[in-house]
């Protein structure tokens, strides 16, 4: 088997010098892809996923990135590398406008970034007509519009989203899973974590269940979604 | 109608104009508060004695370029000197930087901790431009004195009060608005002021994003010791120049950045303005204003003055109080102290 584009593997580490949360946590995503960690509360789903972002140590396992070793960058250098990371909460400059967080989003390219802003606002029309707003005063829906939306702005390989439909309605969270499926198309790799499980393995290539912090169930989207075990333990059935 | 006008003249004259002028250094010296604590996030107690070390640089190259014989003509010759001012204080706040805050930023140190070491900065700096220039009283100001003085205005308009208006306080104003406009196009309109901005906002997602925080902060730095220096020097030509004066300066423009909304901006100037209007105001006399209104029978006795000037400090700490009972992100949103 070829070498994902995106892998962290076998993580073992924690936050600061706190005790170990991942265990030999295997994630990987290739481009144009959606991968989708799923798990019970507390299983270390963000967790893994902010450990391929660099945002904890782990001591053991290793993060490549197209083959490069990317282990010890930081956050910030994993960004310049292509990486582009939405969080789940703060996830956009309130009090500044829908435009100016996208260049913001934009703030390492030097070349011109309209296009990519026509591009955004083709994916997302109501950020077009809010542009001049400040993001704050939008709705939820739309500052995940908005918080995407930044981190598409550095054209990135891959796109990293921690829960991007936390508290958002069900007819918005359809709208949004959409658009990430529109964004795969144009080749980014998505590497998601997801409360609503069921909705987000029916979309993704690749899913993971993770529980205590160690990969349970690893398989296409569709696979796990059949899996009897897997429906009993986390899909309610 | 003479009496209206008259009253309005004596209330421009004693009130509007002074706590123009007044608003407009404490709405510097408070976007220099604001600044700061939005983006480097603590209380900078040092920035009263910033201003006063941005004044003294100011004064001393006044003073040199007095000695020259260059002078502006009507203008004073401090505004020549004030550039310099702003370079000193500029290599003094990203020296002090160096040395004593960023070692506290990396360790991340809370907030109250950075305020403590503001205030030993505050001590430093206080002695330092005691030393350097002593604690007396300076006057540096030179050229016209008046754009129109009492007597002049009272031959101009036949009205029996005068309206002085100082070339200093003209200078203050304008400056000021000055100023404010190029700090605001900054921030709104440039990549580096939208950084600046992204940064104050949330500091994770600016990071993420790319924003360079070291870069971040030196601007910041810049930024500051040209408000401080400007508003210093300029507070010391309206009124004198006295090192200690400025450390009591404090008071209200803490007050004027908190009353705003502490990381607003727009809400600084607006604190500085309302400091200034009710300090001045309420310490100084109605008597001749309400004297010019009432019919006279109602002409009060007393001098109507609310407050004694030696008491104008209550003022701000009073207001201070009264916005963080009810209102503690202050007039314009800013963030919770």
């Amino acid at each position: 088997m070829t070498e994902p584009f995106l892998i962290g593997e076998s993580m073992t580490g924690g936050y600061g010098r706190g005790a170990d949360i991942l265990h030999d946590c295997t994630i990987a995503v290739n481009p144009g892809e959606i991968a989708v960690i799923v798990g019970p509360n507390g299983a270390g789903k963000s967790t893994a996923m902010k450990a391929v972002f660099g945002m904890l140590n782990i001591h053991k396992g290793s993060v490549r990135l197209d083959g490069e070793d990317i282990t010890h960058l930081s956050p910030q250098d994993r960004v310049a590398k292509g990486m582009a990371f939405v969080p789940q909460t703060s996830n956009i400059f309130t009090s500044l406008t829908v435009e100016e967080n996208l260049e913001m989003g934009a703030f390492l390219r030097r070349d011109d970034i309209r296009v990519t802003m026509e591009q955004i606002f083709d994916l997302f029309p109501i950020l077009r007509d809010k542009r001049k707003q400040a993001a704050g005063e939008l709705s939820g829906g739309q500052r995940q519009q908005v918080a995407v939306g930044r981190a598409l702005m550095t054209q990135p390989k891959v796109l990293m989203l921690d829960e991007p439909t936390a508290g958002v309605s069900p007819i918005v969270m359809d709208e949004l899973f959409d658009r990430i499926i529109e964004v795969a198309r144009t080749g980014i790799s998505i590497l998601m974590v997801e409360q609503n499980a069921r909705q987000a393995l029916e979309i993704a290539d690749r899913g993971y269940v993770l529980v205590q912090g160690a990969n349970r169930f690893t398989d296409t989207g569709a696979a796990l979604l059949a899996n009897a075990d897997v429906r009993k333990s986390f899909l309610g059935g | 109608m003479i009496d209206l006008l008259n009253a309005l003249v004596v209330l421009s004259n004693y009130v509007l104009i002074p706590a123009l002028a007044y608003g407009s250094q404490l709405a510097l010296g408070a976007l220099g508060v604001t600044l700061i604590y939005g983006i480097l996030r603590f209380s900078n107690f040092a920035h009263g004695d910033t201003m006063a070390f941005g004044a003294m640089v100011t004064i001393l190259v006044t003073w040199l370029f007095q000695g020259w014989g260059i002078s502006l003509g009507p203008l004073p010759t401090a505004l020549l000197a004030i550039p310099f001012g702003i370079a000193a204080t500029a290599a003094l706040l990203l020296t002090t930087d160096r040395l004593v805050y960023r070692f506290y930023r990396q360790q991340k140190a809370a907030p109250v901790i950075l305020v403590i070491v503001s205030m030993g900065v505050m001590f430093v700096m206080n002695g330092l431009v005691r030393f350097i220039i002593g604690p007396n009283d300076q006057r540096f100001s030179d050229g016209e004195r008046f754009i129109i003085s009492a007597r002049e205005f009272k031959k101009l308009t036949g009205l029996s009060e005068g309206l002085a208006f100082k070339t200093t306080q003209g200078i203050t104003i304008v400056t000021a608005v000055i100023v404010v406009v190029a700090l605001f196009w900054f921030l709104n309109r440039t990549r580096t002021g939208k950084s600046m901005r992204a940064f104050s906002d949330n500091e994770d997602l600016a990071l993420l994003s790319g924003i360079n925080p070291d870069r971040v902060v030196m601007v910041t730095w810049l930024i500051v010791a040209g408000l401080a220096a400007t508003a210093g020097a300029l507070y010391g030509l309206d009124k004198s120049f006295k090192p200690f004066i400025y450390l009591q300066l404090l008071l209200p423009i803490f007050a004027a950045a908190v009353v705003g909304g502490l990381g607003n901006p727009v809400g600084a100037i607006a604190g500085g303005f309302v400091i200034a209007f009710s300090e001045v105001l309420i310490t100084y006399p109605l008597k001749k204003v309400l004297g010019y209104l009432l019919p006279d029978r109602l002409e009060p006795d007393t001098l109507v003055q609310l407050l004694s000037t030696d008491y104008k400090f209550a003022v701000s700490f009073t207001i201070l109080i009264i916005v963080l009972l009810f209102r503690p992100t202050g007039l314009f949103k800013g963030k919770s102290v």
